[in-house]
């Protein structure tokens, strides 16, 4: 499966690939939306805006899992120095950028009818904003620091030290009180959602996945064309 | 396989993984007190040095039947099932405030068992369902 991410592959992805991702995006999304606002029932204690949920919790998992890609690429990076590391993360950074600010964004929207209020620096919530300023600085070093190998290196070192705070977001609601509710997915016990309300979760879920495919691949291959192009200069 | 460098640089990062986690867990460890969001009722009964003119957060469920609104003013039991605080409250509460459910209340404590609050927030649980479902679990609970 790993061969697939290789230039050569990526360089020779038709862009008939990507229009049937495309397709296949808008199918499930539609699906996705229609259950996630029509076809699922409010909930018991706050109706309507546990839509936001839909959204919410998804985009916090990918924000989450895409640093944690990054960050353990970042190690196989900088120990085995394999080339497409760095060009995998750097068109990876983005897409999990927009997901940390549209988890913050759809947090306090729900927060303010639930909780009584837009924002509180409880410790779930608070992890969750160190994390996107993680990004914007991952982000940063590649589009400050001119020299490739040493922009690699910064960025790497960033991701790396961020990869410490993502066991603290996940658990922070379980190690200290927080106003953030404990998670309702687990791997060790059933969900405390109803079905009703996992379902559309699920598509959700799938829904951004690949819409984050969809952008990495674009991205990866422009980046992939980009070095090459910087390569051949260099060696003029 | 592995090259003599990616061995020694395993071996760098090994290390340097390992202190830094424990850098940071201990960090947290000795920040706990600013790190937690609110403290619940047995929190602030067990604690010798807590202080009346501070600022703190306490939270806990709110006791059933507790609440009593008497014009402008609204007193209810903050509990966590172990130790109760009542608590005095004049202005909005959010929707979500009720009976058996979470709540943050933000103030100063008068004493250990009598709190003013100037902020009240509702806290969410973990669990969502239809009303239907929730209707179904109270009877068969009953």
């Amino acid at each position: 499966m790993f061969k697939n991410f290789f230039p050569s592959k990526i360089l020779s992805l038709k862009n008939k690939t990507i229009s049937n991702l495309v397709f296949f995006l808008t199918i499930i999304t539609t699906i996705g939306l229609f259950y996630s606002l029509v076809a699922s029932p409010p909930d018991y204690i706050q109706g309507d805006s546990v839509r936001i949920m839909y959204v919410h919790v998804p985009s916090s998992f990918i924000a989450i899992g895409i640093f944690g890609i990054i960050g353990m690429s970042s190690i196989i990076n900088l120990v085995f120095k394999i080339k497409i590391m760095p060009l995998i993360c750097k068109s990876l950074a983005p897409v999990g950028l927009v997901f940390a600010v549209i988890s913050i964004i759809t947090g306090s929207l729900w927060g303010k009818p639930t909780w009584g209020i837009w924002w509180v620096w409880d410790a779930r919530l608070t992890s969750m904003v160190i994390l996107l300023f993680f990004y914007i600085a991952y982000i940063l070093i590649w589009k400050v620091v001119k020299k490739f190998e040493e922009a690699n290196k910064i960025s790497s070192i960033i991701a790396i030290i961020g990869l410490f705070n993502l066991p603290i977001i996940r658990y922070s609601v379980d190690w200290w009180n927080t106003l953030h509710q404990p998670s309702s997915l687990s791997l060790t016990s059933a969900p405390t959602i109803h079905y009703t309300m996992l379902i559309p979760l699920i598509i959700m879920f799938f829904v951004m996945i690949i819409f984050s495919l969809i952008i990495f691949l674009m991205r990866y291959k422009t980046e992939i064309m980009k070095f090459k192009l910087n390569n051949k200069k260099n060696i003029k | 396989m592995l090259g003599k460098k990616a061995k020694s640089r395993i071996l760098l990062f090994v290390t340097l993984f390992i202190s830094f986690a424990l850098v940071i867990f201990f960090v947290l460890r000795s920040l706990e007190e600013n790190v937690v969001y609110f403290l619940s009722p047995s929190d602030v009964y067990n604690k010798s040095d807590i202080s009346l003119n501070e600022t703190i957060r306490i939270g806990g469920l709110v006791k059933i039947n507790s609440i009593n609104e008497k014009e402008e003013v609204i007193n209810f039991i903050i509990t966590d099932l172990k130790n109760e605080i009542v608590v005095s409250y004049s202005g909005l509460i959010p929707n979500l405030f009720s009976e058996g459910k979470g709540v943050i209340a933000e103030g100063k404590l008068k004493d250990k068992k009598y709190f003013i609050a100037d902020k009240i927030l509702a806290k969410h649980d973990e669990n969502y369902m239809p009303p239907e479902v929730k209707k179904a679990l109270d009877q068969s609970n009953n």
